[in-house]
């Protein structure tokens, strides 16, 4: 048993730091008062964009520690940029933002897919260069327990990741600015007439929503998928699911993508670990369960409100 | 009799300083833009536009049409079929104040049933296939429950339920297909019977062999059926007005609870025979793994058709040309058929920004009636 968990904890974590650090993107939006189901096309173009980069580096015979974090900024610049279309939508144009959010979906898939086949005549790019992975970490990784999950055969980026969510928790919570932003989510009018511009918060917070999305679509390529198909799975979606489950907090996001790495890890594993195929349960079941507990906790939490409150509103300035 | 005698322009600033007026025109804006954009992304890969859209419209109609070979009409006749019912699930639902993005996976699970039922199942053609487009329904109207009652019940919002009911559809359906219906290929099930397939040999012949099925037929029933619900009943008239203002309609004794399950229940159904029109009238079985498009492309149809369902025929139709016209562009040139994918999406996000359009032509209209006043104070000047 206690050989199984040493053997799925690094792959759980590395399957939950994605969609961590995309529902902390979709934290920042939500937050502002900007539904974003767009999380899934906004990691697409991450992914994209990390995978057409990185392979241009393959091309040059490059394969320095450098190439993969080149390829992560520019995906994270690049969803931001993207990202803006979302924001333009939903906060000048006071479009419908579940709309918008489709509509950014369908256009990143299509848009990645229609230049990954121009520029590579293929809709599969496959990278030689992968993210780096710590098999031990001096001292951590000689924690009884812990050291052996948390700390052996740890992927780079997944520090970066959480290092990133704490800058998020900060910002958020023990900031003058995480406070106005809260706000705009809130009750835009009253922080409007408390002198904060709302619109360019929301604008800020939806085009941060798309860098960290990048991000977690970059990080995707690199770690877990080693190859852009055309789609991130579903884990901008689980990302949203994750931001519900955790009640827009983001300890608790952090948690809830925990367990939803896990349950993609057991997905993946079903057939291959003998420990999981012992359970007999099929592999579906653990694909589906992180839609189902969401479900289930979208009833729980709905007795005491915990979603912003002027979410998905768009801001009138009019409006009392 | 006045009217005769205006201007061109006169006429324009009268037609649109109605609200309602424009809001009709931005479908068309909408497609435009998307269509431009369409344009300018094959002039970017260096590709001709011009022969692109020949070949959308070649493949999806044109070719072989006037030799009497009516295979691509029939082909973009049967998409744009599924497209209809998606498009009416999702219009249906925007009536009625839900957001239904959940279309695809009801359509998922609908299709799920239709497969099943026309495998396991033997039966005289009629009679089997009355039974898996009932199934249909049911089965789609069953999964969008599951959003209504939480909708209904604890007020949460549709959106997100629907979406996380689209992947729980996708894995639901793989696992039975694969425990029940198994295919050749691990992504397939099995495919169904005769007497359970859609296709009819009149039809089909009369349209040169391509995919269209009875459920033309069915969609049509269904759309006049929506409408005269929507238009025509108090039923229709209740669920408009639950969706509109939830607590005035409570204020005048409507039971909202129960109209937002009737609307969820109905919508779902719809997109349960989209279903049946699409793996018993087009594929005959079911692919495992995605959700299908048609959900998503049913909320473009929607917002195109004003939502409403004889508008929804006309989008359907043109999307229908779109996406068949786009597997032909695929083979016939370098152009990728993501293309239409990238149109679609660009649809869907300028109908989102249908305020800007509306507020460009508010604008218009204020500035040209503006003109117009300074030329009447000139004339009284001189």
């Amino acid at each position: 048993m206690l050989d199984f968990l040493n053997q799925i904890f690094p792959l759980a974590i590395a399957a939950s730091i994605p969609i961590m650090i995309t529902a902390i993107g979709g934290l920042f939006s939500e937050r502002s008062g900007v539904v974003n189901i767009g999380l899934e096309g906004l990691m697409l173009v991450g992914a994209f964009t990390s995978s057409i980069t990185i392979h241009y580096f393959d091309q040059a015979g490059n394969n320095n520690e450098y190439v993969v974090w080149i390829a992560i900024l520019l995906a994270g610049i690049v969803s931001g940029l993207f990202a803006i279309l979302h924001a333009y939508a939903s906060v000048s144009l006071k479009a419908n933002q579940v709309i918008s959010g489709t509509a950014i979906n369908m256009l990143a898939t299509a848009l990645t897919i229609f230049f990954a086949r121009f520029l590579t005549r293929s809709q599969n790019i496959s990278l030689l260069n992968r993210a780096d992975r710590y098999q031990k970490i001096p001292i951590l990784s000689d924690i009884p327990l812990i050291g052996n999950w948390l700390f052996t055969d740890i992927y780079i980026t997944s520090f970066f990741v959480l290092l990133l969510c704490g800058i998020a928790w900060f910002i958020i919570f023990k900031t003058t600015h995480g406070l106005r932003l809260r706000s705009c989510g809130e009750y835009p009018q009253a922080a409007d007439s408390a002198g904060i511009n709302v619109v360019k918060l929301r604008y800020q917070a939806v085009i941060i929503s798309g860098i960290l999305s990048g991000f977690g679509g970059a990080i995707y390529i690199v770690t877990i998928a080693g190859e852009f198909n055309g789609s991130v799975n579903g884990f901008g979606f689980l990302a949203l699911g994750a931001l519900i489950f955790g009640k827009w907090k983001p300890l608790n996001i952090v948690f809830a993508t925990f367990f939803f790495g896990f349950m993609s890890t057991f997905a993946s594993l079903s057939f291959v670990n003998e420990v999981i195929s012992s359970f007999r349960i099929p592999y579906q079941f653990y694909n589906a369960l992180p839609y189902v507990m969401t479900l289930f906790a979208l009833v729980i939490f709905s007795r005491n409100a915990s979603a912003p409150m002027a979410l998905g509103e768009p801001y009138d300035a009019g409006k009392r | 009799m006045e009217n005769k005698h205006k201007s061109a322009r006169e006429r324009f600033i009268h037609y649109f300083s109605d609200e309602s007026n424009r809001r009709k025109l931005a479908p068309y804006i909408s497609i435009l833009f998307g269509l431009l954009a369409g344009l300018i992304l094959m002039l970017l890969i260096g590709q001709d536009p011009i022969k692109g859209y020949i070949n959308i419209l070649n493949g999806s109609i044109f070719k072989g049409l006037f030799e009497g070979n009516f295979r691509r009409l029939g082909g973009t006749l049967a998409i744009a079929t599924v497209l209809t019912f998606t498009g009416l699930s999702v219009a249906f639902a925007f009536k009625t104040g839900l957001f239904n993005i959940g279309v695809g996976g009801q359509m998922l699970f609908g299709g799920f049933i239709v497969v099943l039922l026309g495998n396991v199942l033997t039966l005289p053609k009629p009679v089997h296939l009355l039974v898996i487009v009932l199934a249909a329904a049911i089965g789609g109207a069953l999964w969008a429950l599951v959003p209504g009652i939480l909708k209904a019940r604890y007020r949460i919002s549709e959106v997100v339920t629907t979406i996380m009911m689209n992947y729980v559809a996708m894995w639901t359906v793989s696992y039975f297909v694969r425990r029940w219906i198994p295919g050749h290929y691990e992504t397939e099930s099995s495919m169904i019977k005769e007497s359970a397939s859609l296709k009819f040999e009149l039809l089909t012949d009369l349209f040169s062999g391509s995919a269209i099925n009875l459920s033309i037929i069915l969609a049509g029933l269904v759309v006049v059926f929506i409408w005269y619900i929507l238009e025509k009943t108090t039923f229709g008239y209740e669920l408009k007005a639950v969706g509109f203002n939830p607590d005035a309609s409570k204020y005048a004794g409507m039971k909202v609870n129960r109209n937002i399950l009737y609307s969820m229940i109905i919508s779902g159904a719809i997109a349960g025979l989209a279903g049946a029109s699409y793996y018993a009238g087009y594929t005959n079985h079911v692919k495992l793994g995605v959700v299908p498009n048609f959900g998503f492309d049913g909320i473009a149809v929607a917002l195109l058709g004003l939502n409403s369902p004889f508008g929804v025929v006309l989008s359907a139709l043109l999307f229908g040309v779109l996406r068949t016209g786009g597997e032909y562009l695929n083979a016939m040139t370098s152009i990728p058929k993501e293309l239409v994918d990238i149109i679609v999406g660009l649809i869907i996000y300028f109908a989102a920004a249908t305020l800007l359009i509306q507020f460009m032509l508010t604008k218009l209209i204020k500035k040209m009636k503006k003109n117009d006043e300074k030329h009447i104070e000139e004339k009284v000047v001189e």
